[in-house]
């Protein structure tokens, strides 16, 4: 639109572009800080003389002789085993999406299709499960656990951030449902399907854009989760996150805190290629629970 | 949609809600009325080249007898909320009989582990939540006016502090504020205070703390904004400004009433998330300096050798009713809402 209401005046441009580059260098330079750093030995990148070190690496060049070193990636994927909670981190993502996705499009359907009053209750008591710090939570289960001795393993973790997941994925999937028409899987029914039928045979086609943004939000949560993965996995059955904070604890205090660095690049570079793929998704998630919730 | 095919569909959802989040807040209530067992002493005689000597030790048998006849411990009523490390009414009625002015009462309530991590949390969530609302309105301000072809990057890069990890942004972050990372480092010269580190002062650490909740948060409230604004009416900017509204008028009486919706919707969100506030405190390894209620719960489970059940469990249900408390004015609004609409 170029209309004269959109128009601006020169300094109001210069002083918002400003503000943008502003903002850009403070949420994106600590990432690309860390990440140019994770190939320098430790005493560039914490350098107390200079902080050009740890762009430029003398003592990373007297060291290894040259200006990179994989030498935190070695440490810590080989001799502290990162791969093993990277592939931790893979198996509960991977099935925590899948069996959120499963429960909350069939949860969801039906909440966006029965117009009786208990849907409010339902919504509404996913809202303050939503709400409920997940710590809180975690206090709840770790006894229960530990009597009936499945604590530490992944089934239990997996179960479990699905079940915190769902309120969010059934809002936000009950929104998507409503937008697709009624008559669509109503007129199936007509047709002689049962709800299963129609569901299957109707609705199924045509949700995947809302199940795969949704989708893209529980692998996040699960991604992200650090509360219940710290409490309810064992030492060797630890995802990445708390793989992380265990790592700030023993390898901090013999100097080896590149491989926590390394680790965080790491864990960070999945994270930068699913918003590169997914930016358009991201976004239309993010504001649909707005618009419509 | 008749009862039984509802409830066929939602069964898988509604049964892992109820077994796995409406069944612990129940554990939760119900661990909270129980304590540890004492530790039953036994003396035994030690002797050795040099005499015999009498020794305490524990008791580990009797210690498992009690433990199998009653694995929860030690029925304690409300004991444990009573108690210095929970709501501590004896120390806060002491604290206020002595204290000669309410400032200085409210200083030493701070001393109190649950005080302390009370205070933190609502300042955390009150402090952050307006303020990375704002930054977004004003980055989502920005981020539309600029070239179509820039908005996709710019967008791509402000993402990324919200979608990271929460112990890694906070860690990166941690890296570059401590007092041997690039900011720290730089920091310390400029200002010729080598002392000067993130630990160093409370005020410091509750600063930087709500600095990472800013930046962390901002970018949610960019791009819920930012999809408003292209749905802002464009005949209504127009003919503000036909009737004379300056540039920042049309902001403030067309653009903002428009988003108004979306703020309440973020501000609801950005309330629930900032009040379990957690994983930075951890990154930051902030925990001297502010701790957090979620902090607290995942000290007594993790921070002592044997979890401490009964005062973990009283903390979560303190936190829980914090929770229902900050939620209540939406619950009531929607009710209105919903009967009305009935």
């Amino acid at each position: 639109m170029s209309s004269k209401a959109r128009s601006r005046s020169t300094t109001l441009v210069v002083f918002s572009t400003a503000f943008i580059v502003l903002w850009l260098i403070v949420a994106a330079f600590p990432f690309l800080w860390t990440v140019w750093g994770s190939f320098k030995v430790e005493a560039d990148f914490f350098s107390r003389t200079d902080w050009m070190n740890a762009v430029t690496g003398p003592v990373t060049q007297a060291r290894t002789g040259s200006a990179f070193t994989g030498a935190g990636y070695h440490g810590a994927w080989v001799e502290q085993e990162f791969w093993r909670a990277a592939i931790n981190t893979l198996i509960v993502t991977v099935f925590v999406t899948l069996i959120s996705l499963t429960f909350g499009t069939l949860g969801g359907y039906a909440l966006a299709r029965s117009g009786y009053r208990y849907t409010f209750w339902i919504l509404m008591a996913a809202l303050v499960f939503r709400a409920m710090p997940h710590v809180t939570l975690v206090s709840g289960y770790l006894l229960p656990f530990f009597q009936l001795n499945i604590w530490g393993i992944l089934p239990t973790t997996i179960i479990v951030i699905v079940a915190i997941n769902q309120p969010f994925t059934l809002w936000m999937l009950h929104s998507f449902f409503l937008s697709i028409p009624k008559d669509l899987d109503e007129s199936a029914m007509v047709d002689g399907c049962s709800r299963f039928q129609a569901f299957r045979l109707v609705v199924i086609p045509v949700m995947w854009p809302g199940v795969i943004t949704t989708g893209l939000f529980s692998f996040l949560l699960a991604y992200n989760d650090f509360t219940v993965t710290a409490m309810l996995l064992s030492q060797e059955n630890q995802t990445m996150v708390p793989k992380i904070a265990s790592f700030l604890g023993s390898t901090q205090a013999e100097g080896k805190v590149m491989y926590a660095v390394a680790a965080v690049v790491s864990a960070i570079a999945p994270l930068f290629l699913l918003v590169l793929f997914f930016q358009k998704q991201i976004v239309s998630g993010l504001t649909a629970g707005a618009v419509k919730g | 949609m008749p009862h039984r095919t509802f409830f066929k569909f939602i069964a898988p959802s509604l049964f892992v809600m109820l077994l796995f989040i409406a069944l612990p807040i129940l554990s939760v209530a119900y661990q909270s009325l129980f304590i540890e067992h004492e530790q039953i002493l036994v003396e035994v005689e030690n002797c050795g080249p040099f005499g015999c000597e009498k020794e305490l030790r524990i008791d580990t048998e009797a210690m498992d007898r009690a433990m199998e006849e009653s694995p929860m411990g030690r029925f304690n009523w409300l004991g444990t909320y009573a108690n210095t490390s929970h709501l501590a009414f004896a120390e806060v009625g002491a604290i206020w009989r002595d204290s000669d002015g309410p400032v200085s009462a409210l200083r030493a309530m701070l001393n109190l582990p649950f005080y302390k991590a009370l205070i933190f949390t609502i300042a955390y969530t009150f402090i952050v939540t307006p303020l990375g609302m704002v930054l977004g309105f004003f980055v989502a301000l920005g981020v539309n006016s600029i070239p179509r072809l820039l908005k996709g990057p710019v967008i791509f890069f402000s993402l990324l502090p919200m979608i990271v990890t929460p112990l890694v942004g906070s860690l990166v972050l941690f890296w570059m504020i401590d007092s041997s990372g690039v900011i720290g480092a730089n920091l310390q010269l400029l200002l010729n205070d080598p002392q000067l580190s993130l630990k160093a002062s409370p005020t410091l650490t509750w600063v930087t703390l709500f600095l990472y909740g800013v930046w962390h948060a901002a970018p949610f409230s960019f791009v819920v904004f930012y999809a408003g604004l292209q749905t802002v009416p464009g005949d209504t900017l127009e003919s503000a400004m036909i009737d004379g509204a300056s540039r920042w008028e049309r902001v403030r009486f067309v653009v903002i009433p428009h988003l108004m919706p979306l703020a309440t919707f973020i501000a609801l969100v950005q309330l629930m998330d900032n009040f379990r506030v957690f994983e930075p405190i951890i990154g930051f390894s902030a925990a001297a300096n502010a701790t957090s209620l979620s902090y607290l719960i995942y000290n007594d489970l993790r921070g002592s050798e044997t979890p401490l059940f009964g005062s973990a469990a009283a903390t979560s249900m303190l936190t829980i009713i914090g929770v229902v408390i900050l939620l209540m004015p939406v619950l009531i609004r929607t009710w209105r809402d919903f009967n009305r609409k009935v």
